[in-house]
């Protein structure tokens, strides 16, 4: 027990000892969490595909091969650029991106709001935009889905209102997939907002308007430059995500906005998977992914020298 | 005489059912260093924000060279405003802090950033056009605010508590720096301040408030040596308040019964007639001698360096402070020793309570 107590004058060197155990729980997390699982996948995406799942300790470039290249039904043709995966690729940017930008519309005036309540009211309007994430994903990804049904609620209530004549054909839609995205993930948006306004100065906004600029100029000059970093984090926050998810994909899209996070899953499931293959989607994923966090933290790096 | 550049007539400020200034009336001339002054929650910094825009005005009228501009939005004010922890934008530099007036206000880039230049020189800062207002200290960054106010060259300059986060040194010279700049610009300064040492020191005229109300207008010396009723006389410096009786009133002059059996003739204003009264002393207004109208008690001599402070009480036990110049007098009343205390002429002033 003494032993694990500073003590003091010379003797308190011996403290510097304790921090290589004290990291050690650091050490094993990043580990077993992080070290391991990449670099499992990273080999597996070099190795060849057994055909009920599994794999067979052959490496091989097949897996990225087949991403890129298309060589025929048999693989006997001149390679040709392979559009499938790359469009799919694309069209999940863009999903992402649509639902990034629902979250900021929504999210920005929801955490403006919070944050500027009294102080005593703003924690239980923070716990408000919490409580609909203590249910699992899964189980409100089905909700929104029979909420947009054509015999759903949202339907049937346009309908009797008389605004519509039939049912919007809105499940299996880019839209469903957006708002399954945006409602899975909009508190992303919110909390690093709300954090970045609370820490806003009013004043700036009384200088901005004494100076004779109008709200709007104020908000575009003064407010949005200000709080900018809140609003990078919650979009990185929920892009990033939004990329990869498959849930929302699956159950609210069809095939016609199949997404990432799905290939990856068909991927793994049954006799038809192919586990180097998904390995090497995933690969592909977090190299993109990193590339835009580096470009990112490379520019903001750049802007604090240049201050 | 001409119309006041600012006139606030009869301004109430209600916030529910607690009001925050009780239909105050100012005039403010052209060229005048106004000052508002009073302890926290006197209402002052109120009225400057209501003055600004910031605050809605709930009765009353603020007319800016005849123009009531009470309801206008402050981006349609032609007055700016130096913060009392300045609000400089943190993501521009201070050269574009300073141009931001004027670019609201439609000037070209050339011709703002001229100006803007302009501005830091008479600032003295020229220097530091280029960096950010956090890699500037405190007293920089209260120019900077100064500068980016008057840029728009604004008919009137407001100022709240400007200096108050400066330290002692840096404050006093900026007081200097202050007035003067006033009187170069010719600009109608209203300034806020809870330090009366400020306001005596840079004011036209004062405005001393007090719970929302306006206790006395005048300028410093007004204020200083006519106190009009015993918060103005309490606010404003040391003084003593010593209770007294008046006798009688005549033609403007009361006979006034000290504590100690000694009387003294002293002006009265309209209000007072014969009770009980306070009677305000200044304590660097009496003077140690062989009789005098006050005896006293000394209980401690505080050495102040240019001045000593004798701590002194009346036989009643009221205290008494007293302030002698550091001389090299040679008799300085000891602990206990009993002292005559003479009042200088004209110096005590009848207060109405």
């Amino acid at each position: 027990m003494a032993g694990f107590l500073p003590k003091s004058g010379a003797e308190s060197t011996g403290y510097r000892g304790l921090v290589g155990p004290l990291l050690l729980p650091t050490w094993v997390m990043v580990g077993v969490f992080l070290v391991i699982p990449v670099a499992l996948m990273a080999i597996y995406s070099f190795l060849t595909k057994e055909f009920r799942g599994g794999v067979i300790w052959d490496f091989t470039l097949a897996a990225y091969d087949q991403f890129f290249f298309n060589r025929g039904l048999f693989g006997d043709e001149p390679p040709s650029i392979e559009w499938t995966y790359i469009a799919i690729f694309w069209r999940s940017v863009w999903q992402a991106g649509v639902a990034t930008l629902l979250c900021l519309a929504v999210g920005f005036p929801t955490a403006w709001f919070i944050a500027t309540r009294p102080a005593a009211q703003r924690g239980v309007w923070l716990f408000l935009v919490t409580v609909p994430y203590w249910v699992n994903l899964l189980i409100r990804t089905v909700s929104l889905k029979f909420l947009l049904r054509d015999n759903g609620p949202l339907n049937g209530s346009l309908m009797s209102l008389g605004l519509i004549d039939g049912p919007l054909p809105l499940v299996n839609t880019d839209l469903a997939v957006q708002l399954g995205l945006f409602y899975s993930y909009l508190p992303f948006m919110v909390l690093p907002i709300y954090a970045a306004v609370e820490r806003y100065n009013f004043a700036l906004s009384e200088a901005a308007a004494d100076l004779y600029a109008s709200r709007w100029v104020t908000l575009r000059e003064i407010v949005l430059p200000v709080v900018r970093p809140g609003i990078v984090a919650g979009c990185i926050l929920v892009f990033v995500p939004s990329l990869g998810a498959f849930l929302a994909p699956d159950l609210l899209g069809g095939a016609k906005t199949f997404m990432i996070g799905s290939l990856i899953d068909e991927q793994f499931k049954g006799s038809q998977g192919n586990w180097p293959f998904g390995a090497a989607v995933s690969m592909i994923l977090m190299t993109l992914v990193m590339i835009v966090l580096i470009l990112y933290a490379r520019a903001q790096a750049k802007a604090e020298r240049r201050s | 005489m001409n119309a006041p550049t600012v006139d606030i007539r009869n301004a109430v400020k209600r916030y529910g059912t607690v009001t925050a200034l009780h239909g105050v009336s100012l005039s403010i001339a052209d060229n005048e260093f106004f000052t508002l002054l009073g302890p926290s929650g006197c209402g002052k910094t109120t009225l400057l924000r209501m003055i600004a825009g910031f605050e809605d005005v709930t009765e009353g009228e603020i007319l800016l060279f005849g123009k009531d501009i009470a309801r206008l939005e402050p981006n349609h004010r032609p007055v700016n405003t130096v913060f009392q922890h300045y609000a400089l934008f943190p993501h521009m530099s201070v050269i574009d802090n300073v141009a931001f007036g004027l670019k609201m206000k439609g000037m070209a880039l050339a011709e703002r950033r001229a100006r803007a230049g302009k501005m830091l020189e008479m600032v003295h800062l020229s220097a530091f056009a280029d960096r950010l207002p956090a890699q500037l200290s405190g007293g920089q960054q209260q120019r900077v605010a100064l500068a980016r106010a008057l840029a728009p060259d604004p008919k009137v300059l407001l100022l709240d508590e400007p200096l108050s986060a400066l330290d002692l040194k840096l404050r006093q010279a900026m007081r200097v720096e202050l007035k003067q700049l006033q009187e170069e610009t010719g600009i109608t300064f209203i300034f806020v301040t809870h330090d009366q040492e400020e306001a005596l020191t840079m004011s036209d005229r004062i405005a001393v408030m007090s719970a929302g109300h306006v206790q006395q207008v005048g300028s410093p010396r007004d204020i200083y040596e006519a106190p009009v009723n015993r918060f103005v006389a309490d606010f404003i410096g040391e003084t003593n308040l010593v209770p007294v009786t008046v006798e009688a009133v005549a033609d403007g002059r009361a006979t006034v019964l000290l504590p100690g059996g000694h009387r003294m003739s002293c002006a009265a204003d309209a209000g007072i007639g014969p009770g009980a009264h306070h009677l305000s002393v200044r304590p660097e207004r009496m003077n140690l001698g062989t009789t005098g109208d006050l005896e006293a008690v000394v209980e401690r001599v505080v050495y102040l360096g240019t001045d000593l402070q004798l701590h002194t009480h009346l036989d009643g036990g009221q205290p008494l402070h007293v302030r002698l110049q550091n001389s090299a007098r040679a008799d300085l009343p000891a602990p206990g020793a009993r002292v005559a205390l003479q009042i200088e002429e004209g110096a005590a002033r009848l207060l109405v309570d």
